[in-house]
């Protein structure tokens, strides 16, 4: 009784009742005849897709910046380096490292102002920076017309110049990191194993990191900041490398995300993309001043879990395709929820 | 009031006061900070958080009939006044909108008739007539019509009096410490306006540091001390000297014995040059100080003359000015990292804002600071590429110092906010120690701690200080204190050294530098 009531302590009640309904769920799957093996994959690749954007959140959260909602500007540097590489057409694994190559690059450029600007912001960061992800994608969408791309798979046909809004991977390197080591059970369980190792190096990194020495000042700076600089710790520049940080994780992130989703979303894709990270890492019970790695797991896996879920087995049980309809609901819904949590924390 | 007692939380701050006040008589309260003033008033005001925690002994007579205020309106309608040593002025407002603010005279209009006296409009000519008698009544020049955040401090004192003055039932008005942010020639002007109004019929109870004052305008005088009365004279009947003796002349003797000769005086360590500190509050003027190499150098006097001020500059937390130097290199200020990096280490008064990391574990609030200024606590990955937390290494180390400092928790992993008051200074003493500090600050260490504790605290002080040589500067409210381990204390006043004494001096000798009545210049022309 004990052990139970400690773990529920630990775990904390709103993660118990939401595994809890993603259990039922998955309880209820067969008897309204959706397969639950596709649903367990659906939900795997969903979580490795997700996994690096919701861990993008960590660094800021721990150095004080609150969530990142100003994600969209490293997703921005992720999708330059992935048309850039298509650009470039080299297939396979090769091409997401040069994609990467050339997107951190560029994230640790916007990261640096973008952690500049909110370094004059202190306390109202995560207003500005909704403004920061939301203005950046609008400037984006005029950037994506001039930018002198030529590939054919990229630009629209009939005027042959500027970017199209979705542009597909296939041929390039779809999946080329999801299936490094994957295994197929079946027609329909995928197991993406190189996604999962590629998000754990990226979790070990993150640990490792925030057990160095700048990581540890990192935290502090997001706990004590007078006590920081009391012990010598330069506030603003912990800050500002967190910020970066958080872009270069937002910008890797993205390009995994197209890998196994097959297509690069541009103009008003990143719009929102910072709402189900922000989301995911709130229902893993990380508050705005403390994230752990494993509330980045555990809130990747029950968001995406939900997402993926809830549509497909209501749908099944009303009998009608309100497939869309719901999956807006069930997500607005738990970033609502989320959100929720934020006001209270920072009200205490 | 007779026999009125105060205790929070089982710790006394109030004993058996009796006071009596004739109508239109001055009385002027004077006491060490801490000494049982402010509780005192509280009672008087019936102020909440003296409800809060469990009220009060005695009674309060008011016309001979018993008072027992639930709350500040209470008071308020029995006509009792208070001026505040905080402004609690609205600064958007004019002069004359403050003092009439909540009683403003109104107008009738055809609305009250359907929505009652809400919507009655404001007599705006009433209001700056008003405020211009009760400006005029202090007698000072004064526009009612200026904007509250446009005028100095000392306007603003007016205002606030005014405003009491303003009420039409105000019988006792209560001045706290009215004259801290007045310059001479506004304190005369309002010791003038005090007289004036007593001559009106209105009993007065004034506070004040300043004792020449008090001696000039009170027509009787309570000393208070460790929550006790322990003089009631008239100004004829004493001087300053003798008020200052009472403050702080108390038989604590026993309770903080020293035992040992005054030691020997080794070379200079940290030397400070017309030091300038903005820090709000405790303001450093100009300070020059000499600190010596392996003593217990004490830093003392009244709150918000600027001893806290010091150590805030030279470790640079606040902006400052001036020259500092340890060890004869001079130490760059406005950065803590510079003056760490010169072996200087801290312990500020202000231990849950900036001495600790409440929500992280006793050991990482131990070990920070040397992790980042001296690299300690690291061990290298991957062949020396990075370098993270030994957390072996760290636990040790708090382990240590929760033995040696009787740190009482369940482990070094227990977050700091769970701790009482007097482990949490502990551990911000053990976070300094644990850089091996040549010199230690240490800002208020016994405030808000328990008798236990204190000494543990104290002792530790000393002990660094005996046997690893660590040369502490002790800031310190509480003189006494001081007293018993220090071997020289500088008492700061108005920003700058009042004077600097052995710490066998008389304590009446500090009692008069803390009170500024002992002339700056002269000081210096006598060494």
């Amino acid at each position: 009784m004990k052990n139970i009531k400690n773990f529920l302590e630990k775990a904390g009640w709103p993660r118990v009742i939401i595994a809890l309904f993603l259990l039922a769920l998955f309880v209820i799957a067969p008897f309204v005849e959706v397969r639950v093996d596709a649903s367990i994959s659906d939900t795997l690749v969903r979580f490795g897709m997700n996994g690096v954007m919701v861990l993008a959140m960590v660094p800021m959260i721990q150095s004080g910046c609150g969530l990142n909602f100003g994600l969209p500007l490293g997703i921005i540097a992720g999708l330059l380096g992935a048309v850039t590489s298509i650009e470039i057409g080299i297939p396979g694994v090769l091409g997401i490292l040069i994609a990467m190559a050339v997107a951190v690059p560029i994230a640790v450029i916007l990261g640096w102002a973008y952690g500049l600007l909110l370094n004059r912001v202190k306390g109202g960061e995560m207003m500005i920076a909704t403004y920061v992800g939301f203005s950046s994608v609008a400037f984006m969408c005029i950037m994506w017309l001039v930018l002198p791309y030529k590939s054919s798979n990229m630009v629209w046909g009939y005027a042959g110049k500027g970017l199209r809004t979705t542009i597909s991977v296939e041929g390039f390197w779809h999946q080329a990191i999801s299936d490094i080591g994957s295994f197929q059970i079946g027609d329909f369980f995928y197991c993406p194993t190189g996604m999962f190792l590629f998000f754990g190096l990226m979790c070990l990194g993150m640990w490792l990191f925030l057990k160095t020495k700048t990581g540890t000042a990192m935290t502090t700076v997001g706990s004590n900041p007078e006590y920081a600089r009391s012990s010598g710790v330069n506030i603003d520049n912990m800050r500002t490398i967190s910020v970066i940080l958080s872009t270069v994780l937002g910008a890797i992130g993205i390009i995994i995300y197209e890998q196994s989703f097959g297509f690069v979303q541009l103009y008003m894709g990143p719009f929102y993309m910072a709402f189900p990270a922000v989301s995911a890492i709130l229902i893993g019970g990380a508050s705005v001043h403390k994230a752990t790695i494993m509330n980045v797991i555990i809130g990747t896996i029950l968001f995406q879990g939900i997402l993926t879920m809830t549509p497909s087995v209501i749908n099944s049980m009303i009998q009608t395709d309100m497939s869309e309809v719901i999956r807006i609901i069930v997500s607005n819904g738990m970033i609502l929820y989320a959100l929720t949590r934020v006001m209270r924390v920072k009200k205490s | 009031m007779e026999g009125v007692g105060k205790s929070y939380y089982g710790n006394r701050v109030l004993k058996n006061v009796n006071l009596t006040l004739e109508k239109g008589e001055i009385l002027g309260l004077v006491g060490e900070n801490g000494a049982g003033k402010s509780t005192l008033m509280n009672i008087l005001f019936g102020m909440t958080v003296i409800r809060d925690t469990g009220g009060y002994e005695g009674k309060v007579y008011i016309d001979g009939k018993e008072a027992n205020f639930s709350n500040p309106f209470d008071a308020l309608d029995e006509g009792i006044g208070m001026v505040h040593q905080e402004f609690s002025l609205i600064p958007g407002f004019t002069v004359a909108e403050n003092v009439v603010l909540n009683r403003e005279p109104m107008k009738y209009n055809p609305l009250v008739e359907a929505f009652g006296e809400r919507l009655s409009t404001i007599d705006r000519p009433e209001i700056s007539r008003r405020g211009k008698d009760a400006v005029a009544k202090l007698n000072v020049v004064m526009d009612p019509e200026t904007l509250i955040s446009e005028l100095p401090v000392g306007h603003k004192q007016f205002t606030e009096i005014a405003r009491e003055i303003d009420k039409k039932k105000t019988r006792l008005l209560v001045l706290d410490e009215p004259t801290a942010v007045l310059t001479e020639s506004e304190a005369d002007i309002l010791l003038k306006a005090m007289k004036r109004l007593a001559g009106m019929g209105i009993s007065i109870i004034f506070i004040s540091h300043r004792l020449h004052e008090i001696i000039e305008v009170c027509d009787k005088i309570v000393v208070l001390r460790d929550g006790e009365i322990v003089e009631e004279t008239t100004p004829d009947k004493t001087d300053v000297m003798d008020i200052a003796s009472h403050m702080v002349g108390r038989s604590v003797a026993d309770a903080f014995q020293r035992d040992e000769a005054p030691r020997e005086e080794g070379e200079t360590i940290l030397s400070v040059q017309h030091l300038w500190v903005d820090m709000p509050g405790e303001l450093v003027r100009d300070v020059s100080l000499e600190i010596r190499r392996g003593e217990i150098f004490g830093i003392g006097g009244l709150a918000g003359q600027g001893k806290l001020g010091i150590a805030n500059g030279v470790m640079g937390m606040f902006p400052a000015g001036g020259k500092v130097f340890f060890e004869g290199e001079p130490v760059p200020l406005n950065h803590p990292r510079e003056s760490l990096r010169t072996g200087m280490a801290a312990v500020f008064e202000d231990r849950r804002g900036v001495g600790l990391l409440l929500e992280e574990p006793i050991s990482w609030n131990i070990i920070f600071t040397a992790l980042q200024m001296q690299d300690k606590f690291l061990k290298p990955l991957m062949g020396g590429l990075f370098r993270i937390r030994d957390e072996k290494a760290i636990a040790e180390e708090a382990r240590s110092y929760i033995k040696s400092l009787e740190i009482r928790c369940v482990d070094e992993n227990q977050p700091v906010q769970e701790l009482s008051g007097g482990n949490q200074q502990k551990i911000c003493l053990a976070k300094a120690f644990a850089t091996h500090p040549k010199l230690l600050f240490v800002a208020e260490p016994t405030r808000g701690i328990d008798v236990g504790a204190k000494r543990v605290v104290l002792e530790t002080l000393k002990e660094y200080n005996r046997r690893r040589g660590t040369t502490v500067v002790m800031i310190s409210s509480e003189l006494e204190e001081l007293r018993s381990i220090c071997d020289r204390i500088a008492i700061i006043n108005e920003g700058t050294v009042a004077g600097i004494r052995p710490a066998s001096a008389p304590s009446t000798e500090f009692g008069l530098l803390m009170l500024g009545e002992v002339d700056a210049k002269a000081e210096v022309e006598s060494r």
